[in-house]
């Protein structure tokens, strides 16, 4: 049984965390020192490092800052940047949660500030211990996925395991998210059969457009021939192997970054910057998409390896899906689910799906994913630019 | 039809290849729907070997969707992989431009 905490907006959350936020890059050390000396692995840094002011990066903040995972919040602003540190207060705050704002230049420094930020952070954590636990179903999760360190078993065992996972969570009434626009050229016509209307099949191939003439810029492709001795013959058939993640339902709508899924179903998160390409690549590791990912409302991230990565996330618990099964020996401490016995011979595809859905729903019910035990808690938010989506890209709402 | 065992994975019930998951060498016996059928050639992990007797021009379906078409025919249980199958992938950007720009 999950119990959710119950926010303003209806919402659920399956953690109550104190987000410490720093503003800029001066902010930073400040808001790691509280975070430090709380000591607490429900205090969590968050931050945006830039000076100049940038809408994706404010709207992502005032997404995670009001992600059901949070229960309150506390700014750490130097005092010059131009983040609008108000604004995110006032988002916040009328969201029904306590945020506290502290700025450097005006509490007197360094120390005095981590000092005020402790006792914020104490003041915050006192607020949210009262928040309501309600009963919370699987049609209330959203659930993301991602893929990171691929290799040529990632798409014969932890990515099919995954989408046969998203399946039956799409299936019971929750959010899935999957994304990578740039590894899903060659099957977007594949991807825009399944499509609920011919307006959003339309956006879904142009979006996989988009991601191509932007990493063609950037000068790298996510699709560069090889990989032909791990078994692969064919571009869509790489492709296909990161777009097995998605599973096969219905694909409902397009987000971006910051949108929340308005209802159940399969939505394909598209995470290329809109316009001349500005601020380079667009996501420049992996915690970057998990962070859009989460500013997208998810609960829970499945993250798929192949070569074996070890992140997590602040926010919102990462479960790590092993696709080798030689990385699973190797790193078996973080990975929390080993599909690389289905290529032992030792578990089938659904066997590995129900075990995926089963970590979902014990993570969702408090237990700490690997990740969370080993203290990870990455988050990082760059620069980008986005227009707003269309009606064709949520046609449910369109509609409604 | 070549049936699948343990060495063997189906990864959706529409594909007419099966992926190999232990390595088969040149001999090994493969199961096939009434009887058994020794392996033309090795495969190792990873590759692809066909279900079902292919001809040129036959989409290639892997994880339920074509992955490309053949360019020779294949009996059940022979690899298929470059040497007999190409890409129907014609994207306006080439991947020959995608590595000058690399």
């Amino acid at each position: 049984m999950i119990q959710g905490w119950l926010r303003s907006d209806g919402r659920k959350g399956i953690r109550n965390v104190v987000a410490v936020a720093y503003l800029v890059e001066c902010a930073h050390h400040v808001a790691r020192r509280i975070v430090d000396k709380a000591d607490d692995p429900d205090v969590q840094l968050i931050g945006f490092p830039g000076c100049y002011p940038n809408a994706y990066a404010a709207k992502v903040m005032e997404a995670i800052a009001t992600h059901p995972n949070v229960g309150g919040l506390v700014i750490v602003s130097l005092g010059c940047e131009s983040f609008n540190r108000e604004k995110l207060r006032a988002v916040v705050e009328a969201s029904g949660r306590p945020a506290e704002l502290l700025v450097i230049q005006e509490k007197g420094g360094t120390a005095a500030t981590i000092a005020a930020g402790l006792e914020a952070v104490d003041r915050v954590r006192a607020q949210i211990a009262s928040v309501e636990r309600v009963p919370m179903g699987v049609e209330e999760l959203v659930v993301a996925t991602i893929c990171g360190g691929s290799d040529g078993t990632s798409g014969i065992t932890a990515n099919p395991a995954v989408g046969r996972a998203f399946d039956r969570l799409v299936e019971e009434g929750a959010a899935c998210i999957f994304e990578e626009t740039g590894e899903l050229v060659g099957c977007e016509k594949i991807m825009a059969d399944r499509a609920s209307t011919p307006e959003l099949a339309a956006a879904i191939e142009a979006c996989v457009q988009k991601a191509e003439a932007y990493y063609t810029v950037m000068g790298f492709g996510s699709f560069a021939p090889g990989n032909a001795e791990g078994g692969l013959t064919t571009q869509e058939e790489k492709s296909m192997g990161a777009y097995s993640k998605s599973g096969s339902s219905r694909i409902d709508g397009i987000l971006k970054p910051g949108d929340i899924p308005p209802m159940g179903g399969l939505y394909l998160l598209d995470v290329v910057p809109d316009g001349e390409p500005r601020f380079g690549f667009p996501n420049i590791s992996d915690n970057a998409e998990i962070v859009e990912l989460i500013a997208c409302g998810a609960h829970v991230t499945l993250f798929t390896t192949g070569r074996g990565s070890v992140v997590g996330s602040a926010i919102s618990p990462v479960i790590k899906i092993c696709a080798n099964p030689e990385t699973g020996r190797r790193l078996a401490a973080d990975m929390d689910v080993n599909a690389g016995r289905i290529l032992e011979g030792e578990a089938t595809l659904d066997q590995v799906g129900q075990e995926i859905y089963d970590a979902i729903l014990a993570v969702a019910a408090g237990e700490r994913s690997l990740s969370e035990q080993l203290g990870h808690q990455e988050f990082i938010l760059t620069y980008k630019a986005f227009d707003p989506i269309g009606p064709e890209c949520l046609p449910m709402v369109a509609r409604a | 039809m070549l049936e699948h065992d343990s060495r063997l994975i189906l990864l959706h019930p529409d594909d007419n290849v099966l992926i190999c998951v232990s390595a088969i060498e040149a001999g090994d016996i493969l199961p096939v729907s009434g009887g058994t059928i020794p392996a033309r050639e090795g495969i190792a992990i990873g590759h692809k070997i066909a279900r079902v007797a292919l001809a040129q021009g036959d989409k290639v379906i892997k994880y339920g969707a074509p992955i490309g078409s053949m360019t020779a025919p294949v009996v059940a249980g022979q690899w298929v992989h470059m040497h007999n199958m190409k890409s129907d992938y014609i994207s306006s950007h080439t991947r020959t431009a995608l590595e000058q720009g690399a």
